[in-house]
């Protein structure tokens, strides 16, 4: 190819995609802001006639939507702290302390990788039902406590740190908690937070078993919410266009703040592999 | 000894997580599999017995699970190849020597990754509306007639290959694009040297070099197509006449709306040794290819 020809082409044709990535969104946006009725016409109208609010009023006041992103805030709070905590001193402890059995262990659970989750689903839901934490916050946050793909992040990360450090620590006369505390976490700093910004998404987002395990109206999250109110409200697209707005801005913000984590973790982790 | 018993306090918090809420539950699917367990074992244990390969035979003369798996096999056979096709087409854009404003495109691009699925379904489903949807709208802007996308049982699928396609692609964009960044440029310089077009390049350097990469995101694409679920639940409800329905909608129904907890244990185990053995064959033909 030409060099005069190249750059036009391939910028050009990285607008197209991005226009195709990203128009839906913006399209969302701009429906969220119509009239009731306005988006039902032909040819589709691109911006409202007058913008207004009217269908986020609406979704607060009568679809109850302010309760479920409460819960969907709460939840992916939850999980996510916990799971850090958790995964990582997990993944340190892999990396870098030395117990029984403990190769043998991690390659176990590396093989555990390939079983879907959907394999555990039936018998995990009459687990949760014998321990009364079917329709409670608990039945999301009980299982999403530990996850093997975090463990694993953690501990490739932690076999980069120098013995030396520790063994200084432990000559001092640290305890392996104050260790972990003042000089590990320290050091796992960029881990987890890429770690963090993974479990926030993935749960926020999480469906199936959300769906499954929540069966009580008012602890819905936003996306079981929105999928039940979408199967109801099928000709009322201004009012769920409204309701995806308020589903995916959350993730969308906490992404472009920290993409820099999000893309660094899944460009390392896959080329290392 | 002081060191042991401090090790086992940093894993037994994960470990009996994922003990009593993955393992446990895995075996026991197994076992739940090969009984009858339905809503009256669910009220009371005692209803409980146990059927054998029952809930399996009894699946394979079931239509609708054929049915499923069929549809299943069509959108990971179609979607898969489409979905990293894109990425891969995104990926070499990005890389492009010649390409501006490089992170802004790469965060536009990734954004429908990071969106919530069942949001973005909504949003699909309008656009795929018959009448007010933009995308016959455009469609008929180059004089397509007007597709009845999610209400005609053979277009339903491939519009869920679309909507897939647009929402996953950026994933295995990015990790491609890591792949393409690890090629050492001097092999193009050796291949330009001799006479190599940009297209033999490709052929010749990129690709190969790129195998590994390409082995990994197969393998983990095909598993996650295979799970297909929150698509055809929030735009098509698994219709028009079944044309949807998925492998996992049909446990999810099977086990979550008609309370048959053994049989759908079964289709768990039956989509999981599929997605292993697919699994299996890739590794196999990976290194077969790798060996040459």
């Amino acid at each position: 190819m030409k060099p005069g020809f190249a750059a036009p082409l391939v910028n050009g044709a990285l607008l197209g995609a991005a226009v195709v990535a990203v128009s839906p969104l913006l399209w969302m946006l701009s429906v969220s802001l119509m009239a009731p009725g306005e988006a039902s016409t032909f040819p589709p109208p691109l911006i409202p006639a007058r913008a207004t609010l009217g269908n986020y009023r609406e979704l607060f006041a009568h679809a109850g939507i302010g309760r479920y992103l409460a819960n969907s805030v709460f939840l992916t709070a939850a999980v996510t702290l916990v799971s850090l905590a958790f995964n990582v001193t997990a993944g340190y402890a892999f990396a870098k302390l030395h117990f029984t059995g403990r190769d043998r262990i991690f390659k176990l659970l590396l093989g555990a990788l390939v079983i879907p989750s959907q394999v555990a689903m039936v018998p995990l839901f009459l687990l949760l039902k014998h321990l009364g934490l079917v329709n409670s916050y608990g039945g999301v946050i009980v299982p999403a406590m530990a996850g093997i793909f975090g463990i694993f992040h953690v501990r490739q990360y932690a076999l980069s740190i120098p013995d030396e450090l520790l063994e200084a620590a432990r000559i001092d006369g640290a305890s392996e908690f104050r260790i972990f505390r003042s000089v590990v976490v320290p050091l796992l700093k960029p881990i987890i937070v890429t770690l963090a910004v993974f479990t926030l998404l993935g749960t926020w987002n999480d469906f199936i078993w959300p769906l499954i395990v929540l069966t009580d109206n008012s602890l819905y999250t936003l996306p079981v919410a929105l999928a039940s109110l979408s199967r109801e409200h099928v000709q009322d697209n201004e009012l769920m266009m409204a309701g995806s707005v308020l589903t995916t801005l959350p993730v969308l913000v906490v992404f472009v703040a920290l993409q820099r984590y999000y893309i660094q973790g899944l460009m390392v982790g896959s080329v290392k592999g | 000894m002081r060191f042991e018993r401090a090790a086992w306090w940093f894993v037994a918090p994960a470990l009996s997580v994922i003990a009593v809420f993955f393992i446990l539950p895995v075996l026991a699917a197994l076992a739940i599999s090969l009984t009858d367990f339905d809503i009256y074992a669910l009220a009371d244990v005692r209803n409980l017995r146990f059927a054998g390969l029952g809930n399996y035979v009894k699946l394979l003369e079931t239509p609708l699970f054929w049915h499923a798996l069929g549809n299943t096999l069509y959108f990971v056979l179609v979607g898969v190849p489409l979905s990293i096709a894109a990425s891969l087409g995104a990926a070499l854009l990005l890389h492009s020597r010649v390409a501006r404003f490089k992170p802004f495109f790469r965060t536009a691009l990734f954004a429908p990754v990071v969106t919530t699925l069942v949001a973005v379904a909504v949003i699909w489903r309008y656009l795929f509306n018959t009448r007010y949807g933009l995308l016959n709208y455009a469609l008929g802007g180059i004089g397509i007639h007007p597709i009845d996308w999610l209400g005609d049982p053979r277009w339903a699928m491939p519009a869920i290959i679309i909507f897939a396609v647009w929402k996953n692609f950026g994933y295995n964009m990015i990790i491609l694009l890591a792949g393409l960044q690890s090629i050492p440029e001097d092999l193009y310089e050796a291949a330009r040297i001799d006479g190599a077009s940009r297209w033999r390049q490709f052929l010749f350097v990129t690709l190969p070099m790129l195998s590994p990469v390409l082995v990994m995101v197969g393998i983990l694409t095909i598993a996650g197509y295979f799970q297909l679920f929150a698509e055809p639940y929030v735009m098509t409800q698994g219709g028009p006449l079944q044309s949807t329905v998925s492998v996992l909608y049909f446990m999810y129904e099977e086990g979550f709306k008609w309370w048959n907890l053994g049989s759908a244990s079964a289709v768990a185990f039956m989509l999981f040794l599929l997605i292993f053995g697919v699994t299996a064959l890739q590794l196999r033909q990976a290194r077969v290819i790798g060996a040459r």
